[in-house]
């Protein structure tokens, strides 16, 4: 009894410990960040970071992509558009202390421009700097003074602008990079409203707020990401109020958090896309009425309704409706087994065919459940007399294959770097992307839609891209080299008393605007 | 050496490449070759081999391709969490084991031995990821006394110095720090201590109930000594020895083996971090890390060894 009652008492002590302090946010999400410096890192764990730590010279709108300035107050490009100069603000400093000019922007970039860089790190390598070709548009990079910094490029390239507001092109103390050389990624210094005071590894990492920040003051004074990697525990966390919110809420929890009054849910269309591609190079792919009547055979409004909760919405184009240039004319291939069917005999596939379905291994932010999405894809084509077989692989074999074209089908989806269509059309479906080992997987390869592709680059007015990525659109879904499937909605969840915070297409994560009200 | 070499030459010939993986939908033909060279994946099997050899014999285990941190800083970040798990977990095993052992071996053949042996034959059936979101479920959700997941509150401020959390809040004479840290210990080590503990109480029992057909426990009870004597300090004795050897070798499966118990509760040890390194082909990082907790294995069953000298007169070493 004696012990029963030390028991209960030091259980009471425990439970009232759970104190809130209201200007500190714990923000739960599924795993630690790999690293803390922009140009190295790749995943989204450590972008949520990144986020808040690091400036770019140019920004996004907080609900869209449309580009805002930041570092910079304002920008000029030359008739040619071949020489951006950028006009930089005079009143900010990194945390410390180091001024912020063009010599330390032009060092944040030029360390992942120029191979030999004296402070190369040797323990990762700039991944997104080379995928988003950045090297094959920057010829040379000027601090003209203090306060200007002038880009000048090798070809015009629209999409330009929207690289330069995606993290790898933050601004990073070239002092703290100087000092720190392999490990600056666990020591980050940049110009945001908050800087890392603590990190222990899969643990917690701390942001405190920047009191020197030169824009609006962050409400936070604290903001600490907690990594729970299962899905269940960390909604349960935030049900018992031991975290304030957190992200990728599982749908089966949807429900709960609508009943529960204590806490809210938060959606944001995601600017991804969920597709299956129908491999060209491989009969009967090849032929237009076998992709159309694969188009028609698959229920994609059911696959949103049973693996995604509603919490997606049914694709119809290649980029997701979130994407300036959506083009929303296209009314798409409604769900028609008969039609398939029809369409196969006028193929001369009556009798329909056997071939292999491949679907990916693992869950990816498109696509959380893969496996049943491929079931449910085998039995729409069952349906309408097409024999598929479910085929996987290991990740790594899988993408090595399918870039290799082995596939006659394929389960693969593309989240957006940038905002810019061209992220999405010329990456996944030009034909210069059709090369072994190859991107646009469904090895489709269209002259017209290249030439569109290639003027929309090179193209600086919004309306006149527009216009071209609505032919580009037009012209995909006459090819039909894919089923475009889903485009799967971001979450968050938050106690009731935090506001203020918004998810963005990119996913990109900013704290600054969000407070604790007093319950 | 042995080990090293089959873990780096089983993680080289698997499928799948670290640099493909590494890039994801991203990788494309340039992509992937680049991070090859940069990683020095592209260098042959050998190659890769005695680089990894020539670092380890200058002490030097690397750093990892995943995360870009040296995989010692990895590894002695980890390590304690893990050890601090094993440790308490097997605390708790034993203690249990033994007491539902001998309780099961005094009262044989009755419904409490049949009640202690239905628990532990539950303990090794029962799969850990079930019993942890259970054991979670009811005492942290319908009953909220322990938390639900982590090694400590984020509320609560830790200056890891030994990484033992339990040892660093003592450092930083923190109480509420070291209260909430075992508050923390509880769950997952009864979620991770239910299987050694039904093997030591299933062992202890047949030990005990051998031990009690030896001639000197019945010289015992002839000489009038009380049960609690005889059960305790001759029996128990004599009957440890085999119990220590499981003992010995559980706690060596529970730091590699944490596995699940790490995952489910959030708790950042190494048997997480190395699946993690697994799933991306971080050859250097698995080398390191598998080598290291082979090292520890050893040494534990070296020091149950020198255990055995120490509790039966009889066994001694030759030198």
């Amino acid at each position: 009894m004696r012990y029963f009652l030390l028991f209960i008492a030091l259980t009471n002590i425990h439970c009232s410990s759970s104190h809130d302090i209201n200007d500190t946010l714990i923000f739960a999400r599924g795993s630690d960040s790999i690293g803390l410096d922009p140009a190295l890192e790749t995943d989204g764990e450590s972008f949520k970071v990144c986020d808040n730590i690091y400036e770019t010279l140019v920004s996004y709108e907080n609900e869209n992509t449309n580009i805002i300035p930041k570092l910079a107050h304002s920008w000029d490009v030359s008739e040619d558009l071949l020489t951006w100069t950028f006009h930089l603000r005079t009143d900010v400093s990194f945390h410390d202390g180091t001024k912020f000019n063009s010599e330390s922007m032009v060092f944040s970039l030029e360390r992942q421009m120029d191979p030999n860089h004296p402070y190369k790190p040797s323990n990762g390598s700039y991944n997104y700097w080379r995928d988003m070709g950045m090297n094959e548009v920057i010829k040379e990079i000027v601090a003209l003074n203090d306060s200007v910094i002038v880009f000048k490029l090798i070809r015009p390239d629209a999409p330009f602008l929207s690289n330069l507001a995606m993290n790898f092109c933050a601004a990073v103390s070239p002092t703290a990079i100087k000092k720190y050389r392999d490990d600056y990624f666990k020591n980050p210094v940049g110009t945001g409203p908050f800087f890392m005071s603590k990190w222990i590894r899969d643990e917690r990492i701390v942001l405190e707020r920047n009191e020197n920040y030169w824009g609006p003051q962050p409400i936070l004074r604290r903001i600490i990401f907690k990594p729970i990697h299962d899905s269940s525990l960390r909604f349960l966390e935030l049900e018992k109020g031991s975290v304030h919110g957190i992200d990728n809420v599982d749908p089966e929890f949807f429900n709960r958090i609508k009943n529960n009054r204590e806490l809210k849910l938060i959606t944001q269309p995601g600017m991804n896309v969920g597709y299956l591609a129908m491999n060209m190079d491989r009969p009967p792919f090849d032929n237009l009425q076998v992709r159309l009547a694969i188009n028609h055979a698959i229920n994609r409004r059911a696959l949103v309704d049973n693996f995604y909760n509603g919490m997606a919405t049914v694709a119809k184009n290649p980029i997701p409706p979130t994407l300036w240039s959506y083009n929303d004319d296209i009314k798409g291939y409604p769900y028609d087994p008969q039609k398939a069917r029809a369409l196969l005999t006028e193929a001369g596939l009556e009798n329909g065919f056997e071939t292999e379905l491949w679907a990916m291994p693992v869950p990816r932010p498109y696509m959380p459940q893969p496996e049943k999405i491929a079931q449910a894809i085998q039995a729409d084509l069952l349906n309408v007399g097409i024999q598929a077989q479910i085929v996987r692989w290991e990740w790594g074999t899988y993408l090595e294959k399918v870039s290799r074209g082995e596939h006659p089908m394929a389960l693969l989806g593309w989240t957006g770097d940038n905002g810019d269509p061209d992220n999405f059309l010329y990456v996944l479906l030009d034909k210069s992307s059709a090369i072994i080992p190859a991107q646009n997987i469904a090895f489709y390869r269209n002259n017209e839609l290249h030439e569109i592709l290639i003027k929309a680059r090179t193209t600086f007015l919004r309306n006149e891209r527009t216009k071209l990525y609505y032919d580009a659109q037009r012209i995909i879904f006459r090819d039909a080299p894919w089923v475009p499937l889903v485009h799967a909605t971001q979450t968050a969840a938050f106690q009731k008393k935090v506001t203020g915070f918004q998810l963005h297409p990119t996913g990109t994560k900013w704290f600054h605007r969000v407070k604790m009200m007093n319950k | 050496m042995g080990i090293s070499i089959l873990v780096f030459s089983m993680l080289y010939f698997v499928p799948g490449d670290p640099a493909q993986i590494m890039l994801g939908e991203r990788a494309n033909a340039q992509a992937v070759a680049e991070l090859r060279e940069e990683l020095a994946l592209d260098q042959p099997f050998y190659v890769q081999f005695y680089r990894f050899f020539h670092n380890l014999a200058s002490g030097d285990l690397g750093r990892s391709i995943r995360t870009h941190e040296k995989i010692s800083v990895e590894i002695f970040q980890r390590l304690p969490a893990t050890i601090e798990l094993t440790l308490s977990s097997m605390l708790l095993a034993t203690l249990l084991g033994i007491t539902f052992g001998v309780f099961a071996a005094v009262h044989r053949g009755r419904y409490t031995d049949l009640i202690s042996m239905m628990i532990s034959t539950a303990g090794i059936s029962l799969p850990i990821f079930w019993l942890a979101l259970i054991l979670i479920l009811v005492f942290s959700i319908y009953i909220p006394i322990f938390p639900v997941s982590g090694r400590i509150s984020s509320y609560v401020e830790v200056v890891p110095i030994t990484y033992f959390y339990t040892i660093d809040t003592i450092l930083m004479k923190n109480t509420h720090g070291f209260r909430d840290v075992i508050w923390h210990l509880i769950l997952p080590s009864f979620a991770l201590g239910t299987i050694p503990m039904a093997f030591i109480a299933r062992m202890m029992r047949a030990s005990m109930i051998e031990i009690f057909h030896e001639d000197f426990i019945r010289t015992a009870w002839a000489k009038g000594l009380r049960s609690r004597v005889v059960v305790l300090r001759h029996a128990l004795r004599n009957a440890f020895i085999p119990t220590l050897t499981i003992i010995a070798l559980e706690f060596g499966y529970l730091l590699g083996g944490a596995v699940i118990t790490e995952t489910i509760f959030s708790w950042p040890g190494i048997g997480r971090w190395l699946f993690l390194s697994v799933q991306a082909r971080d050859l250097q990082a698995v080398q390191g890390g598998v080598l290291l907790i082979a090292t520890i294995f050893v040494i534990i069953n070296t020091f149950a060894d020198i255990l055995y000298a120490w509790l039966d007169p009889r066994i001694r070493y030759n030198t």
